[in-house]
Formats: structure tokens, C-alpha cells, sequence
């Protein structure tokens, strides 16, 4: 009986994140995911495996093809996955109010 | 300490809401959308071209690290002064349909302002996947770092 997997567990595998930050772009077969890797065939499909059970990735049949995408309900769950995306807009709101600040007047 | 920025994104819908708050009046605030020089600066991109009018049109383009061009345009259908901008955005060359973007600029006093930046995507499915792309990129730059400090090892 395989152990059940854990979402933490799965993502602490640097192969793993860089299978999901592939799918996170586009929905991808086998493989293709496995072309973007040097690591052996049935290794990635190890991990594609991993990722699909703990629901990191959904499997969707489209014609003979099977194409993985993210699950992002189950995403959400990892880590406060909207963070980087709000972190990335107060980066640059951050700048924009520096760099206006100058234009002050009496400053 | 408190956000600035704030994002709301509901769960099972196709777009999403950004609010800041500055600490600069309206009119800077504004400023800082429509002249070139200083949106390359903030959002860091080069401005090929920005016609802040009515049915005119913008178009950016950024270099990433590894010197790859990407492009993004858009056309403006609305804009007034200090008020609002209505306008589309595309990442060119990407399968990403194009959305809608609402912006209003509100005065709170007299120096300090709002924006209210409304994102429509074509699809829940779309906006996830946008909400994603800037993790995504953080682990993918975890996994870049990961690899140059395994390779100095080697």
C-alpha cells in the first residue's frame, strides 16, 4: 500500500516544483513535461504520478492524449498561493509611489 | 503592518480586484499611468508606445533575464482624466486570451489617492492560472538557484 501522500512532501522536491511551475503555464502531456527534463522517463513519471495523487495536478483525457494541468483549489493549500501574485503588484505600487514622491512639490 | 495592497479574488470567478492606496495626491497618481518615462520606470518595461486617448492604443515590452523579448499591448476604451482608465491587455505570444482591465483613481484627500484596478478574464480557469504565474515563477527561480549551487559543487 503506497503511504499517503502529503502536499509539503511533494513540493519539497526541486524536480517536482519544476514540473509544476511548467504546468502552471500551459497543460502538458507526459511527455512533453518529461522533454523539459534530463532525468529519466519513468523518473518524471514517478513524480507526475506523486503530484496526481496528492492532487497537485489534475489528469484530463483530451483524444488518445493525456494532458496534466494544475489543481488549483489544492494549490491554495500548499502555500498562500495569491501571495506572490498580490507581493509582485505591491512591488511595483512600491516604486510607483518612490518614484512619484519626487515630483512633490516643496520636496 | 498593514497591506497596501489588496487583492480580492473569489473563488469561482473570472476576475479579480487590486486596491492601493498612495500616499500622493490624485494627479501624481494618475500621472504615473500615462507618461512613458515613468511607467517604464514602475513597471519595468520599455513603453513602445502609450496614446492616452480614447481608442488609442499601448504597447510594452520587457526583457527578461535570459534577454528573451516579451511583448504586451492593449487598446484604451476609456479614459478620463484622473478618473478612469478602461482598457485591454495581452501577453503576446502566449496562449493567454486577452482580458479587461478596469482602472479608477480616486482623490482620498488632498494627498492621498486610490486605485481600484478590476481585471475581467475570459475564464475562471484563466484568472487562476494568472494569479499562479508569479508563483510559479518564484519556484521556478528557487529551482534556478537550486541548480547553479548544485552545479558549483560539481
Amino acid at each position: 500500500m503506497n503511504l499517503r501522500r502529503d502536499v509539503f512532501q511533494a513540493i519539497a522536491d526541486p524536480t517536482r516544483r519544476a514540473i509544476l511551475m511548467l504546468v502552471a503555464a500551459q497543460s502538458m502531456t507526459a511527455g512533453l513535461i518529461a522533454s523539459n527534463f534530463d532525468t529519466a522517463r519513468p523518473t518524471v513519471s514517478k513524480h507526475l504520478q506523486i503530484l496526481t495523487e496528492c492532487e497537485l495536478l489534475k489528469q484530463e483525457q483530451n483524444g488518445r492524449e493525456i494532458y496534466y494541468h494544475i489543481n488549483a483549489k489544492k494549490m491554495k493549500e500548499v502555500a498562500d498561493f495569491i501571495e506572490p501574485f498580490r507581493q509582485m503588484w505591491d512591488d511595483r505600487f512600491n516604486k510607483l509611489e518612490d518614484i512619484m514622491k519626487d515630483y512633490l512639490p516643496n520636496k | 503592518m498593514e497591506q497596501k495592497t489588496k487583492i480580492n479574488a473569489e473563488e469561482g470567478k473570472q476576475e479579480l480586484v487590486i486596491t492601493r492606496q498612495f500616499d500622493l495626491p490624485l494627479e501624481l497618481l494618475f500621472k504615473a499611468y500615462v507618461t512613458p518615462e515613468i511607467v517604464e520606470q514602475w513597471m519595468g518595461t520599455k513603453v513602445l508606445k502609450l496614446e492616452n486617448k480614447r481608442h488609442g492604443s499601448y504597447q510594452f515590452e520587457t526583457t527578461d533575464p535570459k534577454g528573451n523579448k516579451h511583448g504586451f499591448n492593449g487598446v484604451i476604451h476609456e479614459f478620463v482624466a484622473n478618473q478612469k482608465i478602461t482598457r485591454t491587455f495581452e501577453m503576446e505570444n502566449t496562449p493567454f486570451a486577452v482580458w479587461l482591465e478596469y482602472l479608477e483613481f480616486e482623490k482620498i484627500t488632498e494627498n492621498t489617492s486610490k486605485l481600484r484596478m478590476h481585471i475581467v478574464y475570459k475564464s475562471v480557469e484563466l484568472r487562476d492560472q494568472m494569479l499562479q504565474l508569479p508563483f510559479a515563477q518564484g519556484i521556478n527561480m528557487a529551482h534556478q538557484r537550486l541548480e547553479e549551487i548544485v552545479s558549483k559543487l560539481k
